[in-house]
């Protein structure tokens, strides 16, 4: 820590007040959200909250997150919020139709190429939400997803679909 | 157009209540625990979704306001599912050690973490360097 600062002795005082300038615009926003009606004292608390926290909880986040496109990170979200309506439509198909036995359900293993926590937390509860897989563990070094599929068919494809799908898109979000 | 919007709020309730109602039927049809955790992670999602999108529209159309409290329901509703839905599935990995010979290879040395852990004082280079300075 205190090498870290004396490499950036200028930004100090910016760093130690805002340390996560995005957690802070999030806290504001969600305080807002949560007051459901606009005032400017509502305003002020939601910065006062949105700096204190950040400031007492940054020795818990050394680092900040590492997205580097913010407008792919909202393209994959839109993405995933469509899959999301088509995950749901898949599932309640498949519930209303299909008896127990006939659900080819199997265990999949996913290997993840993403090395930030962050991206494989995302990777992960993005295949929770989208059709038919639930992901359930990680392997001790971290390098691939045990996945639940409710119906699969072949295997190479749903891992190949999950792959192109999402991670190729999580990989330029988080380089 | 009064009676326009009420009929999207009540088209948009009675399909939430829909998919609610097909998830918690899943929850009875389906055989195992497993293949019972796809059915509240998915299908309910969109029975909540509805109801949210139904609530905006009542109180942005008929009541004049705007309530954006939906938005934030929906965002942690879409944090907390995948997390619940993991911790679940690996409650079960461990009560059920017997279905640790089902689960597939991993393709890698090591094994499912549930079952196996990292050894050690092998692969220090694997260690967040941020961690390893602590030791």
């Amino acid at each position: 820590m205190g090498a870290h600062q004396e490499t950036k002795p200028r930004r100090s005082l910016l760093e130690r007040w805002l340390p996560h300038p995005v957690l802070t615009v999030v806290l504001v926003l969600l305080w807002m959200l949560l007051l459901n009606a606009f005032s400017v004292g509502g305003l002020v608390m939601g910065v006062v909250l949105g700096i204190v926290i950040t400031r007492m909880t940054s020795n818990f986040w050394p680092e900040r997150p590492p997205v580097k496109a913010w407008g792919k990170a909202f393209a994959y979200m839109a993405l995933v919020g469509w899959d999301v309506v088509v995950a749901n439509l898949e599932v309640s198909r498949l519930i209303l139709f299909r008896s127990g036995a006939q659900l080819r359900t199997r265990w999949v293993t996913v290997p993840v190429e993403l090395r930030s926590p962050e991206a494989i937390t995302v990777l992960a509860g993005t295949i929770t939400m989208t059709p038919g897989t639930v992901s359930c563990d990680l392997s001790a070094d971290g390098c691939s997803l045990l996945v639940h599929c409710l119906d699969a068919p072949d295997a190479e494809a749903a891992v190949q679909q999950m792959k192109d799908r999402y991670e190729a898109r999580l990989k330029e979000i988080f380089p | 157009m009064e009676f326009i919007l009420e009929l999207v709020v009540s088209v948009l309730i009675v399909l939430g209540g829909l998919f609610a109602l097909i998830g918690s039927f899943g929850m009875v049809k389906l055989p195992d625990l497993l293949t019972r955790l796809h059915a509240p992670t998915k299908a309910t999602t969109l029975g909540v979704g509805g109801a949210l999108i139904a609530s905006m529209v009542f109180f942005a159309g008929l009541e004049g306001r705007l309530s954006i409290h939906e938005v934030l329901i929906t965002a942690f509703l879409f944090l907390t599912a995948p997390i619940s839905a993991h911790f679940i599935a690996k409650a079960h990995l461990h009560e059920h050690p017997e279905l640790c010979e089902d689960l597939p290879e991993t393709g890698r040395a090591l094994g499912w973490s549930t079952f196996e852990r990292l050894p050690d004082n092998d692969e220090p280079e694997e260690e967040d360097p941020r961690r390893a300075s602590h030791h």
